[in-house]
């Protein structure tokens, strides 16, 4: 009875043995997009875990390495040798620098899923926190901080991410990567603090909440134990959906060069490279591109069928 | 109504101030400055420029000119162009950005909110999954990857549009237009059949449909005032990400907008463009949502002021 994830879904316990997340996985199997999307991502993941040690063993190629040979030193299309035959070396092609673009490919998808993962993360924290107090608090301190959100929702917010990375980037590759989980976070946690602040506001009335008011629990503890867990269907749908959106600002900061600094590489540095060649060598800006297409589709559909996966009267009618 | 527009308006003041405050602490707490770029100036020029543009004075009296000069609305004179004005720049890249985001915006609800009823009238149809799907792709492919392959097909393989440059109001927008449109007109008419669907579940439309009017009516005059609700309230915030991805179609398209004036001027460090930059977007985009916010009151009747 003290548990809370059983007083929230009491119609649940009628039919035996299925939990909100077990009917949820059931539904999310059946949305054959969103399958397929998990299945494309698990590709993607794998591919830039797994794959760099891999082609460093095969063909000795890795992210930033330049052939010694002259000849090798140039740009040459997917699946081309330097003789110009058919060829397994390269199936990405080569860079100006004849690097091998795959390498430097999934590089970038290491970065680029790293700063989106991390800057949801931050997002997440921020926006729970945030919303969980508004929530819970409610009265003044609730309406003067949704003003807040409010406010920072209708101002140029990336103008503001711009300077701070134009002024203070630059420094390190590895400092540009904290400032930019920090930034990106920092900026894209307002949708998620209200959707926290809802689901607190309708949960904190229940009589869980009550009972565990009752039995002398403090506040925080009952925001963090009775309200945040039960609010978690919502807030893992959207997180899973700020992902790409994060990937998205992550790629537009480094295609303008303010983001992800050389030697290391994201999907949106490599677009910015391959896009000053895109007339003569296009598969340059379609490689990095199109992977980076792939994989925000992917997380879009797994985004919008968790979403109707644990949420399924949005999609009924 | 009137009041409520009024104190809008004078909130919008401080608003704006503490953006530019931001912006001008950033540029300040920030190691370097204008005169510590890649040419190095004889320390005498240094001293009289400074003392020229009032850099030599104590930070407050900086500051406060900055905030004075924000509230009369005229920036001073770049730092980079030391003979133009920031207000002339700005007169110059506004109607640029301007004009590719109005257009990109009409187009967008003019193939949005089409596509998305259509979805939402025949729910469940092939006609729906392939106009989502599509309205996917549009969401997931990154401007700076469309635009280029725009480029790449129209100009540089068939060579039927300009690949950039500004012209005026030319064919050489379209390209741009069509970049910068994509991913609204995914959202729009994904918005419209979410926001359709909804509404055409209520009660209003069962009688409407109970008293007999055809389909067609029953779009036209109940559901989609109800159903675009959420297309109107998203376009406060698309501004705000419309102004965002302006800067990447600007400089993929070599557009003299003011996006691609913003990051040079970021690049160059050129205090008082980016200080006018963003107190003109700032204001732009606060207008602009309540603008979004009286029309919401005039269509929604339920919204009061």
């Amino acid at each position: 009875m003290a548990n809370g994830l059983e007083a929230v879904e009491p119609l649940e316990g009628i039919v035996a043995g299925t939990s909100l997340w077990a009917d949820a996985w059931w539904r999310l199997r059946r949305n054959r997009l969103a399958m397929v999307g998990l299945v494309v991502l698990g590709v993607v993941v794998l591919a830039s875990l797994a794959g760099p040690p891999i082609i460093a063993h095969t063909t000795g190629y890795t992210y930033d390495y330049i052939p010694s040979e002259p000849a090798l030193i140039r740009a040459m299309p997917p699946f081309t040798g330097p003789d110009g035959h058919f060829a397994w070396t390269h199936p990405m092609g080569t860079d100006n620098a004849g690097r091998d673009i795959l390498a430097r490919v999934l590089l970038g998808g290491r970065i680029s899923l790293l700063v989106g993962i991390t800057s949801t993360l931050v997002s997440l924290i921020i926006g729970t926190t945030f919303g969980a107090t508004a929530g819970y608090l409610g009265g003044r301190v609730d309406e003067a901080m949704m003003r807040i959100v409010d406010v920072l929702y209708a101002l140029p917010y990336m103008m503001i991410v711009i300077v701070l990375l134009a002024f203070f980037g630059n420094q390190s590759p590895f400092g540009q990567l904290i400032l930019l989980f920090v930034a990106l976070g920092a900026v894209s946690w307002l949708t998620m603090a209200r959707i926290v602040r809802g689901q607190v506001m309708s949960l904190k009335s229940r009589d869980f909440v009550q009972a565990a008011r009752a039995t002398g629990v403090t506040p925080v503890r009952i925001v963090l134990r009775h309200l945040v867990p039960n609010a978690l269907g919502p807030v893992i749908v959207y997180a899973t959906l700020t992902v790409p959106s994060v990937m998205l600002l992550e790629a537009f900061l480094s295609f303008l060069g303010l983001g992800v600094q050389a030697p290391l590489a994201s999907w949106g540095s490599l677009s910015a490279d391959g896009i000053q060649n895109i007339a003569i060598f296009p598969w340059q800006l379609l490689c990095p591109g199109l992977t980076m297409a792939v994989t925000l589709f992917s997380l879009n559909f797994i985004g919008d069928g968790l979403r109707d996966a644990l949420d399924p009267q949005a999609r009924k009618s | 109504m009137l009041k409520f527009i009024i104190r809008r308006l004078l909130v919008t003041v401080p608003m704006v101030l503490v953006v530019v405050s931001i912006t001008w602490g950033l540029i300040r707490l920030a190691p370097g400055n204008f005169y510590t770029g890649e040419k190095a100036i004889p320390p005498a020029i240094e001293r009289n420029l400074r003392e020229k543009y009032g850099l030599d004075r104590p930070w407050y009296v900086q500051y406060g000119r900055m905030i004075g000069n924000t509230l009369h609305g005229d920036f001073g004179s770049s730092l980079k162009y030391p003979s133009t004005s920031v207000n002339s720049i700005l007169a110059n890249a506004v109607p640029v950005s301007a004009t590719i985001g109005t257009l990109a915006y009409l187009l967008a609800l003019l193939v949005g909110i089409p596509s998305g009823a259509m979805a939402a009238l025949r729910q469940n149809s092939t006609a729906d999954y392939a106009s989502m799907t599509v309205a996917m792709l549009g969401i997931s492919i990154p401007n700076f990857v469309l635009g280029p392959l725009l480029v790449l097909v129209f100009s540089l393989t068939w060579f039927w549009l300009p690949p950039a440059r500004w012209n005026g109001f030319s064919p050489n927008l379209i390209l741009p237009v069509l970049t910068l449109s994509a991913i609204y007109m995914a959202y729009i008419a994904r918005l419209t059949r979410s926001g359709l669907l909804e509404v055409l579940r209520s009660n209003y439309i069962r009688t409407a449909r109970a008293k007999g009017l055809s389909d067609r009516e029953i779009l036209v005059r109940h559901a989609l005032r109800g159903g675009l609700l959420p297309v109107l309230s998203f376009s406060g915030p698309a501004l705000v990400f419309i102004i965002t991805d302006a800067v990447v179609v600007e400089r993929i398209f070599a557009l003299p907008g003011v996006g691609n004036y913003f990051i040079n001027a970021c690049l160059n460090r050129d205090e008082p463009l980016i200080i006018g930059i963003v107190a003109f977007t700032a204001i732009a985009v606060l207008v602009f949502n309540l603008v979004v916010d009286v029309a919401y009151a005039f269509v929604d009747p339920r919204v009061r002021y």
